[in-house]
């Protein structure tokens, strides 16, 4: 790596930090308002420390290919990211780059960009979005690295195998699968030992793209790190549970960010301890999410990214909080999983049991579960055109939920949308089925 | 000039209609009219009448439903069609069970429990399939009158199959089927069979309690109900003006 290039990175990673520093003071000053306050409390005050967190991960993305001593890895969001975090890899997720195209109401512009190539609108708009962005250069994120590595794990769905050999293909370089085999009632030791042989044969390859020798005890320790900031995430989504709720799901939806993409890193830990002192200061004063709670309920599935604001206060006006989600849930329920002594072993178990990767009766057992520990009124199945995995079933899980054989059953809504394809989603069938079902609770 | 205490509008795809009840709460009076364009001039229009028909100059409450609620600026209240379909049909048919509502663009399925609260409820997808828009493009290309559709189904005991589910791509099956000969009496049949079996799938989502009541505009299609009991073997009863249901449930909630 030359000098310049060095100078590069240096010079404009850290003018970035202290403007992204500046935009996070004056945001926190001005207690900006995200939601219409009319019926929701103004949004945490750790929301801009999440928006630069954000934005300082997306500013290191953007100079990594000059940082000579960073090497670059693109990872599925239920991949096994530790291991290449031990070898200092910068890690992006695509997921998370599509979401955040999704947000910022960029994708139908960088999807097209797939589709005129001939992906078709039926593969998920997730990777549609990433692909129209590889092959266009276009994202919100000001730049996105290319990849010297690429780690594809199959514990969420079959088509990031696909979407990885594009990938590879495109960028001509080295891909990783872990193979998560599907669990359909329990795991088997086999299942275990089979995964942790992938994630130990893997660490060579990732050794010669990082040119840098794999580190068990930096490996241990950021395993300890994601675990400690799982925890707090797990702790966050449990204050849920308190009448009114202090945060909503869609409050979860926007600060879930650093869980998925920075796990294992110190400020993460510090960023999710934080949010939950704010959550019990909420708690301790009263204060709920929605201001006149009403009606609690669950969310499954994604979230619909490019309507938060328009669902959140929707709801809202009507007195509805939606306080629990499988989904920000996937993130949380691993946790006692991770054990830092024994890292490759703890993490094939982990990353074997993702709620997309288990049977369609645990995600029921996990609905019910939510609806009986959050007293919830009711649940709205968010039926994802783009994820068929997490869609799969919901037909039944909702008419279970609704005929409980305990005699606890709860309304439930399928709503169809897609998570990142506004193309996919009409507005107005959408709000007739949610008034409607609002009018039901009543 | 008529005791009207409440007004209920129901502005749909199809068509906009508006009812008035008595302190009582009957049906008292009513107008409906295809949907125009325009639907703010429309409403204000069919408010000034509502407004010359009843007999005091107070203000009385306004509820509006339909795709349109949104448009009527002059509501007091906005409430879901399927919420104002479940309150008229059990005011007026006064009992539970499954209603089955087909309208111009979009259908539902609404479980009744037996004190008239509404206990789930399917729609149509993102398609217009098992609508009456589904009979109505077929009736402008076969030259049909409207509401012949029904009886000429019922004309014959042959049936064609038209396997599309899509409204676009029946109609084209249909003038396919035209070509190759077939009778227009079970073409029609098929057509109905093939609306029917959508409504079907819906009421196994909601779940069937007997008895089925039918509301909304194609109820008065009298194949729609017959091939509703052979296909679920439930009776299916009708109240006496199905297309005013929503408008007519709507103007109940506003007493």
């Amino acid at each position: 790596m030359s000098l310049s290039n060095e100078i590069n990175y240096r010079v404009n990673t850290t003018i970035g930090k202290a403007a992204l520093r500046a935009v996070r003071w004056q945001a926190e000053r001005q207690a900006s308002n995200r939601w219409k306050t009319d019926y929701l409390a103004p949004q945490l005050k750790i929301a801009p420390r999440t928006k630069e967190l954000i934005g300082r991960h997306y500013l290191e993305g953007q100079y990594a290919n000059a940082n000579a001593h960073r090497k670059v890895a693109w990872a599925t969001s239920g991949a096994p990211t530790e291991f290449l975090k031990a070898m200092d890899f910068y890690v992006l997720y695509p997921e998370n780059h599509a979401a955040v195209c999704g947000t910022a109401r960029r994708v139908e512009d960088i999807s097209t960009e797939a589709e005129n190539v001939g992906y078709s609108r039926d593969i998920c708009s997730y990777a549609r979005t990433d692909i129209g962005a590889m092959l266009s250069g276009k994202t919100p994120v000001g730049k996105l690295p290319k990849p010297d590595l690429l780690l594809a794990c199959t514990n969420i769905c079959q088509t990031v195998l696909l979407w990885y050999r594009v990938l590879a293909h495109h960028f001509n370089v080295p891909l990783i699968i872990i193979d998560t085999p599907f669990i359909y009632t329990e795991t088997t030791d086999y299942a275990v030992a089979y995964v942790k042989r992938q994630m130990e044969e893997a660490v060579p390859i990732a050794e010669k793209v990082a040119g840098k020798k794999f580190d068990e005890k930096k490996f241990r320790e950021i395993t300890r790190l994601s675990k400690t900031a799982s925890e707090l995430w797990s702790q966050v989504m449990e204050r849920g549970k308190h009448r009114p709720a202090p945060i909503s799901v869609f409050d979860q939806f926007i600060q879930m960010a650093p869980i998925v993409e920075m796990r294992g890193e110190a400020y993460t830990v510090d960023f999710y301890a934080d949010m939950l002192k704010e959550i019990d200061e909420r708690i301790a004063r009263g204060v709920g999410s929605v201001k006149e709670e009403r009606k609690r309920l669950l969310w499954d599935n994604l979230p619909i990214w490019y309507r938060l604001r328009y669902l959140a206060e929707f709801l809202a006006e009507r007195g509805v909080a939606i306080v629990a989600s499988t989904y920000t849930n996937a993130w949380a329920e691993l946790a006692p999983m991770f054990d830092p002594q024994n890292p490759f072993e703890s993490g094939a178990r982990t990353y074997l049991h993702p709620i997309l990767n288990r049977g369609t009766g645990y995600k029921l057992e996990t609905m019910k579960r939510m609806v009986k520990e959050f007293a919830l009124d009711g649940a709205i199945l968010h039926n994802d055109r783009s994820c068929k995995p997490y869609s799969i079933g919901q037909i039944d899980q909702r008419d279970r939920l609704l005929r409980d054989a305990d005699g606890r059953g709860v309304p439930a809504l399928l709503l169809e949308a897609d998570h990142n394809d506004p193309r996919a989603f009409s507005e107005e069938q959408a709000a007739t089925r949610l008034a409607a079902f609002v009018e039901m609770l009543e | 000039m008529t005791d009207i205490r409440a007004l209920g509008i129901d502005v749909g795809s199809t068509t906009v209609k508006i009812v008035g009840v008595d302190a009582a709460g009957n049906l008292a009076w009513h107008l409906l009219e295809p949907a125009e364009p325009r639907v703010e001039d429309q409403v204000t229009r069919l408010l000034d009448i509502a407004d010359r028909e009843k007999s005091s100059d107070a203000k009385i409450p306004l509820v509006a439903t339909g795709y349109g609620r949104g448009l009527v600026l002059q509501a007091t209240r906005r409430v879901t069609e399927i919420t104002c379909h479940a309150r008229g049909v059990y005011r007026e048919l006064r009992h539970g069970g499954t209603l089955v509502d087909i309208g111009g663009q979009d259908s539902k399925v609404i479980a009744i429990d037996p004190q008239g609260d509404v206990l789930d409820f399917a729609m149509n997808d993102k398609c217009a399939a098992g609508t009456g828009r589904f009979i109505e493009n077929t009736a402008r290309r076969m030259h049909v009158p409207l509401e012949q559709m029904g009886p000429v189904a019922l004309a014959t005991t042959a049936e064609v199959l038209i396997s599309s589910t899509c409204t676009v791509f029946a109609e084209s099956e249909v003038i396919s089927l035209v070509a190759h000969g077939a009778a227009v009496e079970a073409i029609l049949r098929g057509l109905h069979r093939s609306l029917i079996k959508r409504i079907v799938a819906m009421i196994r989502t909601v779940g069937l309690v007997s008895p089925l009541m039918l509301s909304g505009g194609v109820a008065q299609n009298p194949a729609i109900r017959k091939m509703l009991e052979e296909e679920t073997g439930a009776p299916v009863i009708l109240p006496q003006h199905p297309q005013l249901m929503g408008a007519y449930g709507a103007a109940l909630m506003g007493l």
